[in-house]
């Protein structure tokens, strides 16, 4: 076969497996993914699905429940409304009132978030410190 | 202090700009305005030192007055960690990546200061131009001035956040840091070359050194973030996906990439666009990383709220991609090379599938990271995506990776035959079939096929990198005479680059093994245990024997003592517990304070060479919290005097009574007071020891997880050995020209071709072809030289020296 053919023929083969693998990216990518929702839209979401929550853990609302905790949270910039959540398993070092999660799971029946384990994420505070009245 | 080091930040900014414009000014090779524009340079170092300087003897004397102290440091805060509480901060860690900068472009200027005269004025305009950009951040955007003060200066500083109260955390970010700037240099002179269109591969030599040190501090930096996250953090992994960890993983495996394909352009004359291409994305991938640790753009630990910077960032980042990409493509005539690969079965070939591996893996971790702001843009929605979608991709990925990195040493370059490819595969082959065999006879491998395809993988690339050492050594060993082991260290130490690399590629075989088998073959419980009770968890035994208590002014803890015993014998004791720290800085206060503050696990770790035994524990203190509201209760009313209150409490009441407006006394009765307090918390914590509540544990049992930080650690050995200047080059540093460099550069080439020859990958025709051709060409830069082109002075025609002779 001469060179210029045998390229061009390697150049195709090349781009077409190129092509299959963005395909097969962006496919799983859409269908594996959790949507990201605050915990004021998931007050009124349906039992059952899974989503990936962010919120704001409510001060003082964290309690031991069994294996796990119990707590509240709220939309990160604050808002009224307030979300209970279960978690079972430990959670990480940075967890606490005040502090922003992120957290997979999906509502029960009763109304309350129960978290999938070793999902929950605790970010760390902002700008590494901590103020006496966090 | 602070209007000093605002007025050395104002010069610093403008030294840059005048030093990228000297610089440019003298682009036609007026050597008087390039060399005021170095020394203008250098300048910028200095002034920039100052700066750290004035702001670590801030840190280090605890001057409140200084805003960036006050807010992360305090008087209780040790001494090391105040040192590195500069760069937990916004405006410290841009002073610092200014600072590293300013290091990095007067080391590359200084090592290019006789040679590249036409390309360098343009580095260093790139180089200036993003130092001025970094600078001018801090003079310029709100709230991060380094310099900014406080009034009046608080009498202490909030402190810094016991998490990052670790060893690691002094010099992880540093360390990053450091890799993402030491970027801008082979970035600078690949626009430099690309300006002047000097596209051979001397712009790849004068930085290839930074290169290597760039990869090899963000190497090391996500090593110990790793590290940190295992020991400190209280969920037992090290990775997690996260954006910032992507960030800074994504300029490594591109670097990694470039590593690789600039050896195609030095000895071929090859793949220029795509290596020209990489660099750009590199750099471009660490300014990425910069931005996202500061922008709070995607949901992340690492994400520090702050959002001032990260549109200039952002906006650095576009003026790179469209500059570069607009430069590439207008020098794409100049960047086409007339060769072309010969063969599929040569080395070139196989970096160049090794590269598109790695650039495949990092466009599904660049899509991974950044799909929550995908999906929002496509379907409105934000949504993201987990550690099982990137393990999908990433996996086979990452084994097709080893496969080939085991295949790329024992190929020649150009082309292979058939009998010396025998050779060759012979030995690593059987290797990697016998090991595999092992493991499916043996062990539970086969239940996880990636991962035993991993270890076959490795076992065949580990085999052949031994065989490299082998047969190189056997090579010298047969020519010189001398002793094996000698010839082993004298051909390692004559060719540093070679074997440096060949150890990096261990390292990280060894790295990937302790990943896989850490990953797939994990046990991984919470489990729920009394004082006194048992669990069997991987045929070992764990005794919950007792709680434990620890006290003192800034933290409680509460942990257990677990006893471990296999087979029936006692092996050892762990104590994992969960400190309770009051808020950041604060000593004394309410019991009930020791609980506002962190919480931070301590981890039960018993490290083996076989498996890690890895226990948290998270107290039950449901108990000891009741008893600490009742305890800081009584007090107050005790204080109060309240019926019934012992004479103590009456008489610390009158003396709080009395003290009101006077100082003397006021201080002396918060003394006591706080004195009392801690006796109080202490007996409150002691009710711990007594508890027979159930506390949990998080037990992970994790197979051969300690060859992660083994193989890191010789990676790093690789690749410093892969840096150590040879001795030829320590000696002849000060009259090394372009001229030189080129000389050498062949020479070199000519010696690996003898090496590839001797340890059989090369047939006696090939050599012989090979051969011929590079001392064609290495007499063609004698000539070069002897008729003073190509700027040489002071190189002597001289015969290469044979890599086996001694």
């Amino acid at each position: 076969m001469d060179p210029q053919r045998k390229r061009k023929i390697r150049l195709v083969v090349a781009l077409s497996v190129a092509v299959l693998l963005a395909v097969a990216l962006i496919y799983t990518s859409f269908s594996a993914s959790t949507e990201a929702k605050e915990p004021s839209q998931l007050l009124s979401a349906t039992p059952g699905t899974s989503y990936e929550m962010t919120g704001r853990v409510v001060k003082g609302s964290v309690e031991r429940d069994g294996n796990g905790i119990a707590f509240r949270v709220v939309d990160r910039d604050g808002g009224s409304e307030s979300l209970p959540v279960t978690y079972e398993g430990t959670v990480p070092d940075p967890f606490r009132g005040g502090r922003e999660i992120v957290l997979t799971g999906a509502i029960a029946k009763n109304g309350v978030f129960v978290g999938e384990p070793e999902t929950l994420i605790t970010k760390c505070p902002s700008k590494f410190t901590t103020k006496s009245d966090g | 202090m602070a209007s000093l080091g605002s007025a050395l930040l104002g010069l610093a900014f403008l030294a840059a700009l005048a030093a990228g414009a000297l610089a440019l000014a003298g682009r036609n090779g007026d050597e008087r305005l390039l060399t005021l524009s170095r020394r203008t340079v250098y300048g910028f170092c200095a002034l920039l030192t100052a700066c750290v300087v004035i702001i670590e003897l801030a840190f280090a004397g605890d001057d409140f007055s200084f805003n960036i102290v006050a807010e992360h440091s305090s008087i209780e805060t040790p001494a090391g960690y105040k040192l590195a509480a500069m760069w937990s901060s916004q405006e410290g860690s841009l002073l610092l990546w200014a600072f590293v900068l300013s290091i990095a472009a007067s080391a590359a200027l200084y090592a290019t200061r006789n040679k590249l005269r036409d390309l360098v004025p343009w580095a260093t305009a790139v180089m200036m131009g993003v130092a001025a950009f970094f600078t001018g951040l801090m003079l310029f955007a709100p709230d991060v001035d380094p310099f900014a003060t406080l009034s009046p200066a608080p009498a202490d500083g909030i402190g810094l956040n016991p998490l990052l109260q670790h060893p690691s955390m002094m010099i992880h970010p540093p360390m990053l840091y450091s890799g993402y700037v030491a970027f801008t240099v082979p970035f600078a002179f690949a626009i430099g070359a690309l300006v002047t269109r000097r596209l051979d591969a001397e712009w790849i030599r004068a930085t290839r050194r930074f290169a290597l040190i760039a990869w090899t501090f963000l190497g090391f930096g996500l090593l110990l973030g790793a590290r940190w996250s295992y020991t400190e953090l209280g969920w037992g992994g090290y990775w997690a996906w996260d954006p910032v960890e992507n960030a800074a993983l994504m300029p490594w495996l591109l670097g990694t990439a470039f590593l690789h394909s600039i050896m195609v352009q030095e000895k071929r004359g090859m793949l220029k666009v795509w290596n020209a291409t990489l660099i750009v994305g590199t750099f471009s991938m660490a300014l990425l990383g910069t931005f996202l640790v500061r922008s709070g753009v995607l949901q992340s630990i690492h994400a520090f709220g702050d959002n001032t910077v990260g549109p200039y960032i952002l906006g650095l980042i576009g003026v790179v991609l469209i500059g570069s990409t607009a430069l590439i493509v207008s020098r794409l005539d100049d960047l086409r090379s007339p060769k072309r690969i010969d063969s599929l079965a040569s080395r070139e070939s196989v970096f160049l599938i090794n590269n598109l591996l790695l650039v495949g893996m990092t466009l599904v971790i660049f899509w991974g990271t950044f799909f929550p702001l995908i999906s929002e843009l496509f379907t409105g929605e934000k949504a993201s995506l987990a550690a099982p979608w990137f393990d999908r991709y990433t996996t086979p990925l990452a084994i097709l990776l080893v496969l080939f990195t085991g295949i790329g040493p024992l190929l020649a370059w150009r082309r292979v035959s058939w009998e010396s490819a025998k050779r060759v595969f012979r030995v690593p082959l059987a290797v990697a079939a016998v090991v595999t065999l092992g493991l499916i006879l043996f062990t539970d491998a086969a239940e996880q096929l990636w991962a035993l395809a991993l270890f076959a993988f490795a076992a065949f690339a580990l085999t052949g990198l031994a065989q490299e050492f082998w047969s190189g050594a056997a090579a010298r060993k047969q020519l010189s005479g001398e002793p094996g082991a000698q010839a082993l260290v004298g051909l390692v130490s004559r060719n540093r680059r070679r074997y440096g690399g060949y150890i990096v590629h261990i390292g990280v075989i060894v790295l990937l093994i302790g990943i896989a088998a850490s990953s797939s073959f994990q046990t991984n419980r919470d489990v729920e245990l009394r004082p006194g009770e048992s669990i069997a968890i991987d045929g070992r035994t764990i005794t919950y024997v007792k709680p434990t208590v620890s006290v003192d002014e800034e933290k409680l803890g509460f942990g257990s003592l677990l006893r471990i015993e296999e087979d029936g014998k006692v092996v050892g004791t762990v104590r994992p517990s969960r400190q309770y720290f009051r808020p950041t800085g604060q000593e004394t206060g309410t019991i009930g304070s020791f609980f506002a503050g962190e919480a931070t696990s301590e981890v039960g770790l018993r490290t083996g060479i076989g498996q890690d035994l890895w226990i948290a524990e998270q107290p039950n203190i449901t108990a000891v919290q009741a008893g600490v509201r009742k305890a800081d209760q009584g007090f107050k009313a005790c204080i109060q005097g309240a019926p019934g209150s012992p004479p103590e409490c009456k008489a610390l009441g009158a003396l709080m009574r009395a003290s009101v407006g006077v100082p003397a006394r006021e201080a002396k009765a918060l003394q006591q007071i706080s004195e009392l307090q801690s006796i109080a918390a202490e007996n409150v914590a002691r009710t711990f020891l007594k508890s027979d509540a159930p506390s949990t544990f998080k037990v992970i049992v994790n197979p051969l997880v300690t060859w992660m930080w083994i193989g890191g650690l010789i990676a790093l050995a690789g690749a410093l050995l892969a840096l150590w200047p040879s001795r030829g080059r320590r000696r002849g540093a000060l009259v090394r020209t372009e001229a030189d460099a080129r000389k050498e550069a062949k020479y070199r080439e000519i010696r690996d071709a003898e090496l590839d020859h001797a340890t059989g990958k090369l047939s006696d025709e090939d050599f012989a072809v090979l051969d011929a051709e590079l001392r064609r060409e290495a007499l063609e830069i004698l000539d070069g030289v002897g008729n003073g082109n190509g700027n040489g002075n002071g190189a002597h025609p001289r015969e290469p020296e044979k890599v086996d002779q001694a």
